[in-house]
């Protein structure tokens, strides 16, 4: 009884996202880039959030910072209550450069089947999850093909559907449908929302277009331009059924849009005046 | 029609050079009365005689099975030592020098040396093999391993897979293309240390014939083992070709797609 019960609770915590004052300096030959100056949040157990911020602002780097890939030059990153120290289990990443995130020489259904090869999943269950994954991305047809055969947005759709077949805890995606056209954007946003409202995992969200981040999000972070801090969290107080044509008609959603982009306009020179103190 | 066509294409172009040489060899040493220059139909008999004889138990099979052996362990010990090298950085820097050096020594040389320790068996023989086809295999693997997609390293992290399905699953195949490169080169110079080790030193094998007929004066029969060596280093290259777009299939899809893309 107890024990069920301590269990569920540390279930319960473990897509609970932590990041405390994480900062995040590349040191190059000759060249130091700050690219990220102080980053304070945290995203709850089944929550989605949506990162939006001017390009080179250092959503990528906050993304492997979160993922364990980088280790951040201060602060810290806690998943679940624990430091992330390395690619933490039950994490999925959906990278910017898709293309170069699929093995080439496995082909489409291999690709999504390794993760779950190395997660031990018995395989029955694996070769369905494989199937579900494509058929939920709209590539039935392709499992059998070579990524380098496919398009560059069908080839964004089996990153994604990798993710997706891993039944991650905490998902991080960054620009995930920047390569794909607007009729199969709006149909992976709906995916998107779907598997997180159905599997209740964590997911970050990483888009330019402030109306993605507005539509598919319970909250918007924006970042400042580089050096980065958080600039706003913005509550999306939308209804939770969100469908593509009444949501985005309604009044609220252009409010919102309205606001996140001039919190973006604003990012842009958000460092002019304040950087000059910050440096001296 | 077409097909036929591009067959009869293809096979000109494979067969169609070395039936032409073949033919002007026939011609001009049917000329040539010289002792040196046995005619192409003596060559032909005395290739048969020679080689469908006990010496393919007694020669041909011996050199076969030291290249085999030595090739082997080269691409072996090759591939190993290359992915320890490329993926670690320290001792990369640290060994480099010390490699170029070795690498800089010509491995004939090492024959007498290598007589002295391991005598003139086929442990020695072997050796040498290893020795000199060991560079072009390892020094492709460490570009191969170094080459390797950062995007696709931190995927493959991410998703867990490191030790030893990172090696079977991200190493091996992305250095794949540059280790069948070294491959092919390694080929070629284990050939030729095999014959040179076996005319240096030997009781038996192909380079131990050639030398020996040469000194009898059976001219015939040394022309014959040299066109038998030649028809090995072909067929072994055809066999390889084989291996090569078995194994590397989906690099030339990836190459010929990006090259669409441009
Ligand atoms: N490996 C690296 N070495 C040095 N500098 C880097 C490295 N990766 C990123 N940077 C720098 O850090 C800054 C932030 O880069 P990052 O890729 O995180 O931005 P981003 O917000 O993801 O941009 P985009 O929206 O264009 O993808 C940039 O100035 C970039 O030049
Ligand atoms: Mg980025």
């Amino acid at each position: 009884m107890t024990s069920t019960d301590v269990k569920s609770a540390v279930r319960a915590d473990s897509g609970l996202l932590d990041v405390r004052g994480v900062q995040k300096t590349y040191y190059g030959s000759g060249r130091t880039v700050e690219a990220v100056r102080d980053l304070t949040f945290s995203v709850g157990t089944g929550e989605l959030a949506c990162i939006v911020g001017p390009s080179g602002a250092g959503k990528t780097t906050l993304l492997k910072c979160i993922a364990g890939l980088l280790p951040p030059t201060g602060g810290e990153v806690r998943l679940g209550g624990a430091r992330v120290q390395g690619p933490p289990p039950g994490m999925a990443v959906v990278f910017q450069e898709y293309g170069r995130s699929l093995f080439p020489w496995m082909t489409v259904a291999d690709n999504i089947a390794l993760p779950l090869k190395q997660k031990r999943t018995p395989k029955p269950r694996r070769a369905a999850l494989v199937a579900e994954a494509l058929e939920s991305v709209g590539l039935r047809d392709v499992p059998h093909a070579y990524p380098w055969q496919l398009s560059g947005g069908m080839q964004q759709r089996v990153a994604i559907a990798r993710a997706i077949a891993y039944e991650p805890d905490v998902l991080l995606m960054d620009e995930p449908f920047a390569a794909v056209d607007a009729q199969t954007r709006a149909e992976l946003e709906d995916l998107t929302r779907s598997l997180w409202r159905n599997l209740g995992m964590t997911v970050l969200f990483v888009t330019h277009d402030i109306d993605e981040a507005v539509y598919l999000g319970q909250r918007v972070l924006v970042l400042s331009g580089s050096p980065t801090v958080v600039m706003e969290d913005v509550a999306v107080d939308l209804p939770a059924e969100r469908e593509q044509l009444s949501t985005r008609a309604l009044p609220r959603f252009a409010e919102l849009r309205a606001h996140v982009y001039e919190q973006v306009q604003r990012a842009k020179t958000f460092h002019t005046a304040p950087a000059a103190g910050a440096s001296a | 029609m077409n097909v036929l066509k591009a067959g009869a294409r293809a096979f000109l172009h494979l067969f169609g050079l070395p039936a032409a040489l073949l033919a002007l060899w026939w011609f001009f040493a049917a000329r040539s009365d010289s002792f040196y220059y046995p005619t192409l139909n003596e060559i032909l008999s005395a290739f048969g005689e020679t080689w469908f004889s006990s010496r393919i138990v007694d020669d041909v099979l011996p050199s076969l099975w030291r290249l085999a052996v030595g090739y082997l362990g080269a691409v072996v010990l090759g591939v190993t030592l290359g992915v320890l090298l490329g993926s670690h950085r320290q001792l990369r820097a640290l060994l480099e020098p010390v490699l170029e050096f070795f690498r800089a020594i010509p491995p004939p040389v090492l024959i007498p040396v290598l007589m002295l320790f391991s005598g003139i068996g086929d442990s020695m023989k072997i050796t040498v093999i290893i020795v000199g086809s060991v560079w072009p295999v390892m020094l492709n693997t460490v570009e191969g391993v170094r080459a390797i997609d950062d995007v696709l390293a931190d995927t493959a992290r991410c998703y867990g897979i490191t030790g030893a399905a990172r090696l079977r699953r991200l190493v091996l195949p992305a250095a794949s293309p540059q280790i069948v490169a070294g491959m092919r080169q390694a080929l070629s110079i284990s050939i030729i240390l095999m014959v040179i080790s076996e005319m240096f030193a030997s009781s038996s094998g192909l380079g131990f014939a050639i030398v020996q007929f040469q000194r009898s004066f059976a001219i015939p029969e040394m022309w014959s083992g040299i066109l038998l060596l030649g028809l090995l280093g072909f067929a072994l290259s055809l066999l390889f070709g084989l291996l090569e777009s078995r194994v590397l299939h989906w690099h030339r899809g990836l190459r010929q797609s990006q090259k669409g893309e441009k």
